[in-house]
């Protein structure tokens, strides 16, 4: 459990339009909040957050994050009984969440690869990149493979233009950054993640 | 002891940081040369310069050399210390043109100690605002200095603070916009990594002068160090009673929060802002009232960029004259701008306003990527237009890109050659705005869609004459009426392409061809006989099969298989694929 709570803080911390710095690799060891203890339970969970947060004005974003850092995306169970906690409609907390691009519904996929399609990398190929991945995986952007491994976002800009196209896949510790792509290489890429035990080893 | 030279030493390599093996090195030969007391070594974490390999920059004489080899050290290292020979060809002359204001310290101290922002004059322009001045004094001597806004609009900075001052309601806030959407731009970012205090320290002037008891960092989630520097910063400034109550004995409260966005561009415009700081879906509002009048929760707000606030505690501390003597007359001081795309030399520059498109693209990045041919630039980002190389000695100020049809934006600043296409392009903006537009109103909604149907319908070359004017009437609509600037601007690139690029469009319509080959819909892959030399490597590759023949026949390439993904046209060693 320890480990899978740990992989879905990284998995929040990237979510859709992320960038990256590549000169500090700090990706994932920088979480919005300090990982809640995994033994507590979902609802000591949810208390500690609305009592975090209940006073302070305008704050249900801040919660959302605190969730989905939590859970890698917001479960329908504690979207409901975060409403309940801070006295806030349900429809209030999903209108957040659905006009927030970087709010998931959805559990993340095992790997996660991000393309990057910011102005940069698209000019130096990232919808081709797009493409190859799609059909090697068989799915569409937004998408989770069948079997849960793979999952594949569009982003906006990963903040390192220079080394573009660019695409991250999240591991273990912090998201790896792969630049100055090709075709080819990506089917390397997701070779490699898809050996059993590919990214335990990391 | 004698004095020291301070070299700073950075790999800019981009795939790889080897600073620590190279510093190591420097140090082992100094060791060897007997030179090890009169110099230090110092490992920077980021210099403003990439892919110019092992780079030095000696601090006391204040020049940069790059490109060293580890061979190079011993030679380096007599030349500069003792004398022995020249390491001219060592020089980097790129530094020359940057002024270096907002990223002075980017790179060169250590973001998490307040200690050492402090050393380069830190707070010392909150001390003396507390001591020696008053809101007003602070107020105009922003007005001397010319400061205009750095998100975008350029507002001036001095009079958005002074209707917040003048306003009747005593509760007042201070927003630093670090929601950064614009996609292939990275300035905020830098500065919000590389030095947190000056943001910090702008906001609490900025909170001094207009009277403000809170304020709040709008920082995207995406950014998760530039959170924790931001963090640490303002636990820091705490510590040092530079926020709180009664900052350095005068009096003044003024508190710090942070605010996370969540992936929306639109949340960067100002009104969208506030209602997402408010926990609320990130819609405008129509503007009057303005947020300096009413902002959040309906009290006198007033939103700054990341950039426009790093640049305030220098004006302080220097005097609004010293930056209004740098710029154009109605552009002060410098920008800081992400150059991307086709470029040699990508990465961070900040450069005097007033220097030109052309002296930043040739001079500073080293011109265009494998020495092709320059088509245009891109500044503003989605926002922003399209300008060709006809143009590229347009000054870099509000009012000069302005005239020319585009905008200063944010500091995106993108490089395209004969390969891009100038319908592509504003195609892929406007998608963006597609997506991002929050659809509350619906020239922005409508609007954005139809332009992008009709764009689309280019692309494919089924295009027709009138499709061209139905364009322009819809951006005319969605300029005029739109609700917030993301639908007003967001026609720009289209508008502007179609200004300078008047015959590509009429080739897609009419001829329906693509000069670049980018609108792979009406491209065509052909073989050149002459040219190919049978040697099956297209064939090979090929993903559908669709390339056939023998040596004697020579080979083709099925026009109904074809998939037009181009992966011929990249294996063949001979150009011998024509692409049409
Ligand atoms: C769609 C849209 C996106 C914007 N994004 C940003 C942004 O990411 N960062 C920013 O500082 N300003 C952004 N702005 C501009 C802000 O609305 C506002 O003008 C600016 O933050 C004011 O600060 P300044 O006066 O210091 O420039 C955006 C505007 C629009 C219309
Ligand atoms: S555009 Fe891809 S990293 Fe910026």
């Amino acid at each position: 459990m320890g480990v899978v709570c740990l992989n879905f803080k990284f998995f929040s911390v990237f979510a859709k339009h992320a960038r990256t710095s590549l000169t500090e690799n700090s990706m994932g060891k920088n979480t919005l909040t300090k990982a809640d203890n995994p033994a507590k339970t979902q609802d000591e969970i949810i208390a500690g957050l609305a009592d975090k947060w209940r006073d302070k004005k305008g704050s249900l974003i801040m919660a959302l994050h605190d969730v989905q850092s939590h859970y890698g995306y917001v479960p329908r169970d504690v979207a409901r009984k975060l409403a309940h906690q801070l006295d806030v409609p349900l429809a209030r907390i999903y209108e957040v969440i659905t006009f927030y691009n970087y709010f998931k519904l959805t559990p993340p996929g095992k790997h996660r690869i991000s393309v990057c399609l910011g102005t940069a990398c698209y000019l130096k190929g990232a919808p081709e990149l797009i493409e190859e991945i799609e059909s090697l995986l068989g799915i569409k952007e937004g998408q989770t493979t069948s079997d849960g491994m793979f999952q594949l976002d569009v982003v906006r800009c990963l903040g390192c233009c220079g080394l573009a196209p660019v695409m991250t896949v999240n591991e273990e510790d912090g998201d790896k950054v792969y630049a100055k792509l090709s075709r080819k290489q990506v089917a390397e890429i997701i070779a490699k993640y898809s050996k059993p035990g590919a990214i335990e080893k990391k | 002891m004698s004095k020291q030279t301070i070299f700073l030493l950075r790999d800019t390599s981009l795939t790889q940081d080897n600073t620590r093996d190279f510093q190591i090195l420097f140090l082992k030969i100094a060791r060897d040369l007997g030179v090890e007391d009169s110099i230090q070594a110092v490992r920077a974490s980021d210099l403003g310069i990439y892919d110019k390999g092992y780079v030095v920059k000696d601090l006391n004489n204040k020049i940069t050399y790059a490109n060293i080899q580890e061979t190079d050290i011993e030679k380096f290292l007599k030349a500069t210390i003792k004398g022995e020979g020249s390491v001219d060809e060592f020089k980097y002359t790129a530094d020359k043109c940057q002024l270096r204001i907002v990223l002075r310290n980017c790179g060169l101290i250590d973001p998490e100690n307040i200690e050492e922002y402090m050393a380069q004059q830190g707070y010392c322009a909150l001390a003396k605002a507390l001591t020696e001045m008053t809101p007003e004094t602070v107020i105009d001597e922003m007005k001397k200095s010319g400061l205009r806004g750095r998100g975008g609009a350029g507002f001036p900075t001095w009079m958005k603070w002074s209707f917040a001052r003048n306003s009747l309601d005593e509760t007042r806030f201070v927003v630093c916009n670090a929601d950064e959407g614009d996609p292939g731009a990275y300035m905020d970012r830098s500065i919000l990594e590389g030095d947190p205090h000056a943001v910090v320290e702008g906001m609490i002037l900025a909170g001094f002068a207009i009277g403000a008891q809170r304020g709040f960092f709008y920082i995207r989630a995406e950014y998760p160090l530039a959170i924790k520097r931001i963090e640490t910063a303002i636990e820091q400034a705490y510590e040092r009673g530079l926020l709180g109550n009664d900052i350095l004995g005068s009096g003044f409260n003024f508190d710090l929060e942070i605010r996370l966005g969540a992936g929306a561009f639109v949340c960067g415009e100002e009104t969208a802002l506030i209602e997402s700081i408010e926990g609320k879906r990130g819609t405008p509002r129509p503007r009057p009232p303005f947020p300096a009048d009413k902002g959040l929760w309906n009290h006198p707000t007033i939103i700054n960029n990341v950039e426009t606030l790093a640049t305030v505690a220098q004006i302080i501390n220097r005097g609004g004259e010293w930056l209004a003597a740098i710029g154009t007359e109605k552009s002060k001081g410098t920008k800081v701008f992400a150059i991307t795309g086709k470029v040699k030399n990508s990465g961070l520059v900040e450069i005097p306003m007033g220097m030109t498109l052309g002296e930043v693209v040739f001079g500073i990045a080293g011109g265009v990527l494998g020495g092709r041919k320059l088509m245009a630039v891109q500044t503003g980002g989605p926002s922003g237009g399209v300008i060709p190389l006809k143009l590229i000695d347009t000054k870099v100020s509000y009012e000069h890109l302005a005239e020319v049809g585009s905008i200063m934006g944010s500091g995106g600043l993108i490089v395209m050659d004969e390969d891009d296409c100038m319908v592509d392009i504003p195609r892929f903006y406007l998608r963006f705005c597609v997506e991002e537009s929050c659809g509350k109103c619906a020239p922005c909604r409508i609007g954005g869609f139809q332009m992008l149907k009709i764009l689309d319908r280019i692309a494919e070359g089924k295009g027709v004459e009138a499709d061209l004017q139905q364009l322009q009437r819809i951006a005319k609509g969605m300029q005029k009426a739109s609700l917030c600037a993301l639908g007003q601007t967001a026609p720009n690139p289209v508008l502007s392409t179609m200004k300078y690029f008047p015959e590509e469009y009429r080739q897609h319509v009419e001829d329906k061809k693509c000069r670049a080959g980018k609108c792979t819909k009406m491209v065509q892959y052909t073989i050149d006989q002459t040219h190919c030399k049978k040697c099956k490597l297209c064939v090979v590759n090929c993903p559908v099969g669709a390339i056939s023949g023998s040596r004697e026949a020579g080979y083709v390439v099925d026009q109904v298989k074809c998939i037009k993904c181009g992966t011929c046209y990249e294996v063949c060693k001979f150009k011998a694929i024509v692409r049409k």
